[in-house]
């Protein structure tokens, strides 16, 4: 300790009561290996300090084992020597023909303990939330809903300009479909089906059509099913529409099975449209 | 776990196959030229130039000394693995799609496609351990009647007693390697109802898992012919591989390599899908490929595993440690 070494020197009293212990390692002396000998045993002696701010010799015998060689065969590590041929010869080094992927990629667990439902906020206080979603008023920030493409639908259909007060094509000379023309009976040119529309929510994605009209059906006669199916992938996304004949009948669905646990989802039943009151 | 990707390909890869060892790993695709890599790190040590038409499939004997591919230019070439020189050309009338070495390495099975009037037919070769003493001539040709339809695997039996084929008749059969007589065809009420694909065999090959395009792999036994157990899953399957280590089986594939570019990525499921072998469950799936997964392989050591894709990248990955304490 008293070969004074250039870090000694710098060695300051503040920094001593600063960092207690572990930055003083460089005043150790340096580790030491003997061996690896025959047997491949070897003894490595470091110096560290204790607690009490003592050093101490710590004399480790260790046998190592090359496990890496082991494990491959004679064959295969003379291989890995053999020189490169065909187009691989040149400029293997540094050319971009083997990449690590930067992404890391995990085995996706379909179900079972590997994957993780997300877990509810346990701070939330239950019952009482503030958090109220504008698709499915369900208590989470609508941008997180898992149903919030509706909501993108609804706010779509209301951006549509309305062209009332135009008139298009009377001043240039461009088609316009009849609907559209002034003065075109706009309101029974399709029937909006929406009468007793009940919405569904949160429904699973094997849930098919046929399977919502077994669960509605008992609560009186249904004039339309549909589930929203995705265009490309043709997956279920999630939510669909019921309509019933009669009101009343509706109503008790909603009742009923609004909350209903099926196919290990919490359905969500509502009205599809805000009624006018 | 973080891939290796190998972009030694300029087209869809084909079949991909480690040596015994488990240090190299062989692809072929749909450019001429089958490369070698290095399993480890993914590190390229060899290109094979000679094919002038797609490369099918390749298999390298024991001592990791001859490679030999099948190929579309109606060759099928013995290779010196460690060199890359051509030892020997089987020529054929028609283009040869799966080639595999029997045990010893004595004997090779050659399937040929069918071809302007040919018919499909496997062809078995003898292997002189001199290439000096090489002929081309077969041991056996077995005619398949299965008319137009290609003959897309054809494996050694135990013991090298029967060749075990498979194509886009669906139907498995087992012949006599001897003879050349049909001994079994799978049932048909149980077997696939499309292409089968890809035919793998487990590593003591007392039974063998073949992927085909109705969306299904199936195990069977593979003296009895019996069928084992079914895996579904939602996309034609291209490409299966058993890991030899755990109780796994891998299905790869994707949709149709033509529909590739008119439907949405989402709807292409590219993933190397791992199911349970026993319980037929589904355990996960690995991501990645921009393409249908063509060809799977698993290490011998069961530690990682290579998948090969239409985009023309191969995907080697080391698994995690904990996918060996993964429960289901």
């Amino acid at each position: 300790m008293k070969a004074g070494t250039v870090n000694e020197a710098k060695l300051r009293w503040a920094e001593l009561d600063d960092d207690d212990g572990e930055d003083l390692d460089f005043l150790l002396p340096p580790k030491e290996v003997i061996g690896p000998d025959e047997n491949g045993i070897k003894k490595v002696i470091e110096y560290k300090f204790n607690e009490q701010g003592n050093k101490v010799k710590i004399t480790r015998t260790v046998q190592t084992r090359k496990l890496a060689k082991a494990r491959l065969s004679k064959k295969a590590v003379e291989r890995r020597s053999w020189a490169k041929f065909g187009e691989a010869v040149n400029g293997n080094v540094g050319d971009s023909r083997t990449v690590v992927s930067t992404e890391e990629i995990k085995l996706e667990r379909r179900n079972g303990p590997g994957s993780k439902p997300v877990a509810p906020n346990p701070l939330a206080p239950k019952g009482v939330t503030t958090i109220k979603c504008r698709v499915c008023e369900g208590d989470h920030w609508s941008s997180s809903c898992p149903h919030k493409d509706l909501l993108l639908r609804h706010m779509e259909a209301s951006e549509v300009p309305i062209s009332d007060t135009q008139t298009p094509g009377t001043s240039k000379k461009t088609y316009v479909p009849p609907g559209l023309r002034p003065g075109a009976d706009k309101t029974d040119m399709r029937p909006r089906r929406d009468e007793n529309s009940v919405r569904v929510t949160n429904l699973s994605e094997d849930t098919r059509e046929p399977d919502l009209l077994e669960l509605f059906r008992p609560f009186g006669d249904v004039s339309r099913v549909y589930v929203a199916l995705d265009k490309e992938t043709q997956v279920s996304r999630g939510f669909g529409f019921v309509n019933f004949v009669r009101r009343e009948d509706a109503q008790r669905a909603i009742n009923k099975l609004n909350g209903y646990g099926y196919d290990n989802l919490i359905l969500s039943v509502e009205w599809a449209t805000p009624r006018p009151n | 776990m973080r891939p290796i990707l190998m972009k030694g390909h300029e087209r869809p890869l084909t079949f991909l196959k480690y040596n015994r060892d488990g240090d190299l790993l062989f692809s072929c695709a749909k450019d001429h030229t089958p490369n070698v890599w290095f399993a480890d790190n993914g590190e390229r040590l060899g290109t094979y130039r000679g094919h002038n038409g797609a490369v099918w499939c390749c298999d390298v004997s024991r001592d990791s000394s001859r490679l030999i591919t099948g190929s579309a230019d109606q060759s099928a070439k013995l290779w010196d693995v460690q060199s890359g020189q051509q030892v020997f050309t089987f020529n054929f009338d028609s283009p040869t799609r799966s080639v595999e070495f029997s045990v010893g390495d004595r004997l090779a099975v050659i399937t040929t496609d069918p071809f302007m009037e040919l018919t499909p037919a496997i062809h078995v070769k003898r292997i002189a351990s001199d290439p000096a003493d090489q002929s081309a001539e077969s041991v056996l040709v077995l005619k398949v009647p299965q008319g137009r339809l290609k003959i897309n695997r054809a494996v050694w039996g135990p013991l090298n007693n029967t060749i075990i084929s498979a194509g886009e008749d669906a139907i498995i059969r087992i012949w006599d390697s001897e003879t050349g007589k049909l001994l079994k065809e799978n049932q048909k009420e149980e077997g696939h109802t499309k292409t089968i694909t890809s035919l793998v065999k487990s590593p003591d090959g007392s039974h063998f898992l073949t992927g085909s395009l109705d969306k299904s792999a199936k195990l069977w036994d593979t003296r009895t012919l019996t069928l084992i157990k079914t895996y579904r899953t939602e996309s034609p399957v291209n490409a299966v591989a058993m890991s030899p280590l755990l109780n796994h089986v891998v299905l790869g594939g994707g949709q149709d390599a033509i529909n590739v570019t008119t439907t949405d990525h989402r709807a292409g499921k590219f993933e190397a899908k791992f199911y349970d072998k026993i319980l037929q469950e589904e355990i996960g799936g690995v991501k990645g490929h921009f393409g249908p997964i063509n060809a799977l392989a698993f290490n011998p050591d069961g530690k990682s595993f290579s998948s090969g894709g239409e985009d023309g990248y191969i995907r080697l990955h080391h698994f995690d440690h904990d996918y060996f304490n993964i429960k289901i």
